[in-house]
C-alpha cells in the first residue's frame, strides 16, 4: 500500500519535473535575440557563427534540441554558464547550500514561532490573549516577505542597526570552511564566532522569510488543537489532574499536528519560492541572488539549471511530505 | 459568521475601501493632484526631509529623492502603473484560471486530470522567479508585466474554483438540473457558476494585492515598464540604496504598498462575506 503510494507519486513527479523542463526550454528558445550573438566578440565572421551554432546544437530542430539538452540534464550535464564560463551544475551546487541554510532556519523558526503561539492561542482561548494572537496572525500573513523584508532593514539596519543588512558573511573574517554550509559547519566546528557573524547576516531574511508561515502554522493549529481539545480522551486526562499546558502539549498536539503538517510542507515551497527576491533585497549570495543575475544577463544555460534545480527541490519536499503524512496517519498505514 | 462579527468587519470594510478609492482617485487625476512633477530634478534640492523636519521645503510634504524629486508627486505617479496592473493582471489571471477551475472541477475525468497537471508543472516554479524569467523574455514594458502576472497566478483560482466547483457538481440541485434536462454546459454556467462567484470575487480582490506586489518586485529588479515613470518598487529600490541618507525615501513607499495590500485582502474577504449565500 504505501509502496504502491510511492511508486505512484514517483511517477507523478518526474512527469512533472518533465513538464517543467519543456515549458523552461519553450520560455527560453521564445526569447527575442540570439544567445549566439552575445557569446561573440564583435567583428567575428558568420564562418565563426555557423561553427558556434553547431557546437551548441542550434542548427538542429527545436525538439532535436530538447532532447539533446535533455539527455545531457540527466546525465548532469547542464551547460556552461555563459555570463560566468564555468559548469553550470557546478554554479549551482556552490550556492544551493546558502539558499538550504537560510530556508532551513527560516523553516525552523516558523514552526518555533507558529507553535508556541498556537499552543498559547490554544490555553488561552476566548480571551484578549487568543484574540491578540488572531491579529498579530493577519497582520503576518497579510503582508508578504518582500514587504517584511524592507520593514525589518528599517526597523534593524537602520533604526536600531543590531544586525547586518547585506551579505552572507562579514568579508574580512578568515573562513575555515570545507563546505559551503557556512553555518551549520561553524556550528559543528564549534567556531561559534563565525556562528553569530553569519547569525547577524541571515536573521532578518530568515525571519522576513518565516513570519507569514509562521502564522499559518499558527492559525491552522490552533483551529485542530481546539477541536482535540473538547474530545473525551482531553476531557479525561485533565479529569486526571494534568495541568492546561500539560494536557496540550502531551495528549493534543499529537493528533492535532497531522493536518498542519501537509501544509507546512506545500508552505515550505512558498518559503523556498520567497528566497528569490529576499536574498536579492539583502545581497545574500544564494541561489535566488544568483537566478536573478542570469536573467538580467540573458545567461540562458544558467537560469535553465536554477529553476530545474528549484523545481526538483520542491517536487522532492512535496514527495517528502507526502509520505511522511502516509507514515503517521493510522488511517493510511492500516489501510 | 454572526451578527456580531459581521458588524465588527464593517470598519475594516469602510477602512480598506477608503484608502483604495483614495489612492485609486490620486493616481486618475495625478496631473491635478500631484504637488510637484514627478520627474523633475532639482540638485539643489536633493534629499529633502518631510514636512514635519528641519530643512523641510514648502510643497515637498514627503520629502524628496537623491535627485531632488517630489516623493509624494512620484507614489502618486508611481499609482498609476499600480493600479492598470493590478486590475489588468488580475482579471486576466482571473478569467483563464476560473474557467479552467470550472471545467476541470466540473467535469473531472481527462480534463480535470490534464489541467491538475499542468497546475502541478506550475507550482513547481518558484514564482518570482518565472516571472522574472517571463519578462525578460517578453521585454520589459506594461503589458509584458501585466502578461507575466497573468501567466504565473491563474493557478491561484483555478486551484480554488476547481475545488469549488467539484463540491457544488455533487449537490442536489445540480442532478435536479440534469434531471430536468438542462445540457452539461448550461448547468455549469447557469448553476454552478453563481455559487463559486463570491470564491472569484474574494481572489479577485486578493489578486490584485498580490500583483501589485509583484510589480513592485519586477520594478525592484530594474525589470518592469523600463521608462522613466514612476513605479512603487522604482522609489524602493532607491530608497534601499540611500537608505542611510534618506530614510524616508523608503518609508513612504513601503507604507503605501503595505496599506494596498492589506486593503486588497480585507476587502476581498468583506465582499466575500457579503455575497455568499451561506454566511448571510
Amino acid at each position: 500500500m504505501l509502496l504502491q503510494r510511492f511508486l505512484i507519486r514517483l511517477l507523478t513527479m518526474l512527469i512533472t519535473l518533465f513538464g517543467v523542463a519543456v515549458v523552461v526550454f519553450v520560455v527560453i528558445r521564445v526569447a527575442p535575440g540570439d544567445p549566439i550573438a552575445m557569446m561573440l566578440p564583435p567583428g567575428a565572421t558568420d564562418d565563426d557563427i555557423a561553427r558556434l551554432r553547431a557546437l551548441y546544437g542550434l542548427d538542429k530542430t527545436i525538439v532535436q534540441q530538447f532532447f539533446i539538452w535533455l539527455s545531457g540534464v540527466i546525465r548532469g550535464d547542464f551547460g556552461t554558464s555563459i555570463s560566468l564560463r564555468q559548469d553550470v551544475l557546478g554554479l549551482v551546487f556552490n550556492r544551493l547550500p546558502a539558499t538550504l541554510e537560510l530556508a532551513i532556519v527560516a523553516l525552523i523558526m516558523a514552526v518555533a514561532l507558529g507553535g508556541t503561539t498556537a499552543v498559547l492561542g490554544a490555553r488561552e482561548r476566548g480571551t484578549a490573549v487568543e484574540a491578540g494572537i488572531d491579529i498579530a496572525s493577519g497582520a503576518a500573513l497579510s503582508i508578504p516577505d518582500f514587504l517584511w523584508g524592507l520593514v525589518l532593514i528599517l526597523l534593524f539596519g537602520v533604526l536600531v542597526p543590531i544586525f547586518d543588512i547585506s551579505g552572507r558573511v562579514s568579508p574580512q573574517l578568515d573562513l575555515p570552511f570545507v563546505t559551503q554550509f557556512y553555518f551549520f559547519e561553524s556550528l559543528l566546528r564549534l567556531r561559534f564566532d563565525l556562528t553569530w557573524d553569519l547569525l547577524k547576516h541571515m536573521l532578518m531574511p530568515a525571519v522576513a522569510l518565516a513570519l507569514p508561515l509562521a502564522a499559518i502554522i499558527s492559525q491552522l493549529l490552533k483551529q485542530s488543537l481546539k477541536e482535540v481539545l473538547d474530545l473525551d480522551y482531553v476531557v479525561l486526562a485533565r479529569v486526571k489532574g494534568f495541568s492546561e499546558t500539560q494536557v496540550i502539549l502531551r495528549e493534543a498536539l499529537k493528533n492535532a499536528a497531522l493536518p498542519t503538517l501537509t501544509l507546512v510542507g506545500v508552505q515550505f515551497t512558498f518559503l523556498i519560492g520567497g528566497t528569490v527576491i529576499v536574498e536579492r533585497l539583502f545581497s545574500y549570495e544564494g541561489l535566488g541572488n544568483m537566478a536573478i543575475d542570469a536573467v538580467i544577463n540573458r545567461d540562458l544555460p544558467l537560469i535553465q539549471g536554477i529553476v530545474l534545480v528549484f523545481a526538483l527541490l520542491f517536487v522532492l519536499i512535496n514527495l517528502v511530505v507526502d509520505m511522511m503524512y502516509a507514515l503517521l496517519n493510522p488511517r493510511l498505514r492500516h489501510g | 459568521m454572526d451578527r456580531a462579527s459581521r458588524r465588527g468587519l464593517s470598519p475594516r470594510l469602510w477602512l480598506a475601501g477608503g484608502w483604495l478609492l483614495l489612492a485609486l482617485l490620486a493616481a486618475i487625476f495625478a496631473p491635478l493632484v500631484a504637488p510637484q512633477d514627478p520627474l523633475a530634478q532639482d540638485l539643489m534640492l536633493e534629499r529633502l526631509p518631510p514636512f514635519w523636519l528641519d530643512g523641510a521645503e514648502p510643497g515637498y510634504w514627503l520629502g524628496t529623492d537623491s535627485l531632488g524629486r517630489d516623493l509624494l508627486s512620484r507614489l502618486i505617479f508611481g499609482g498609476r502603473i499600480a493600479f492598470i496592473v493590478a486590475f489588468a493582471a488580475a482579471i486576466a489571471a482571473c478569467l483563464v484560471g476560473s474557467t479552467l477551475g470550472l471545467i476541470a472541477g466540473y467535469f473531472g475525468g481527462w480534463a480535470d486530470r490534464i489541467i491538475s497537471r499542468i497546475v502541478d508543472i506550475w507550482m513547481a516554479f518558484p514564482p518570482v522567479l518565472f516571472a522574472i524569467l517571463l519578462v525578460a523574455v517578453l521585454g520589459t514594458g506594461l503589458s509584458s508585466v501585466i502578461l507575466a502576472i497573468a501567466i504565473i497566478d491563474w493557478t491561484r483560482f483555478c486551484r480554488v474554483i476547481r475545488a469549488e466547483a467539484m463540491g457544488q457538481s455533487r449537490m442536489d440541485y445540480v442532478e435536479n438540473a440534469r434531471i430536468a434536462g438542462y445540457g452539461r454546459i448550461g448547468i455549469m454556467l447557469r448553476e454552478v457558476l453563481p455559487n463559486v462567484v463570491p470564491s472569484i470575487v474574494a481572489l479577485l480582490s486578493l489578486e490584485m494585492g498580490i500583483a501589485v506586489i509583484v510589480e513592485a518586485i519586477l520594478s525592484f529588479v530594474n525589470l518592469s515598464i523600463s521608462t522613466d515613470d514612476p513605479t512603487w518598487g522604482g522609489i524602493i529600490a532607491e530608497g534601499r540604496l540611500s537608505i542611510h541618507q534618506a530614510w524616508w525615501v523608503l518609508v513612504f513607499p513601503l507604507i503605501t504598498l503595505i496599506l494596498t495590500v492589506l486593503s486588497f485582502g480585507q476587502f476581498g474577504e468583506a465582499l466575500k462575506a457579503r455575497f455568499d449565500p451561506v454566511l448571510r
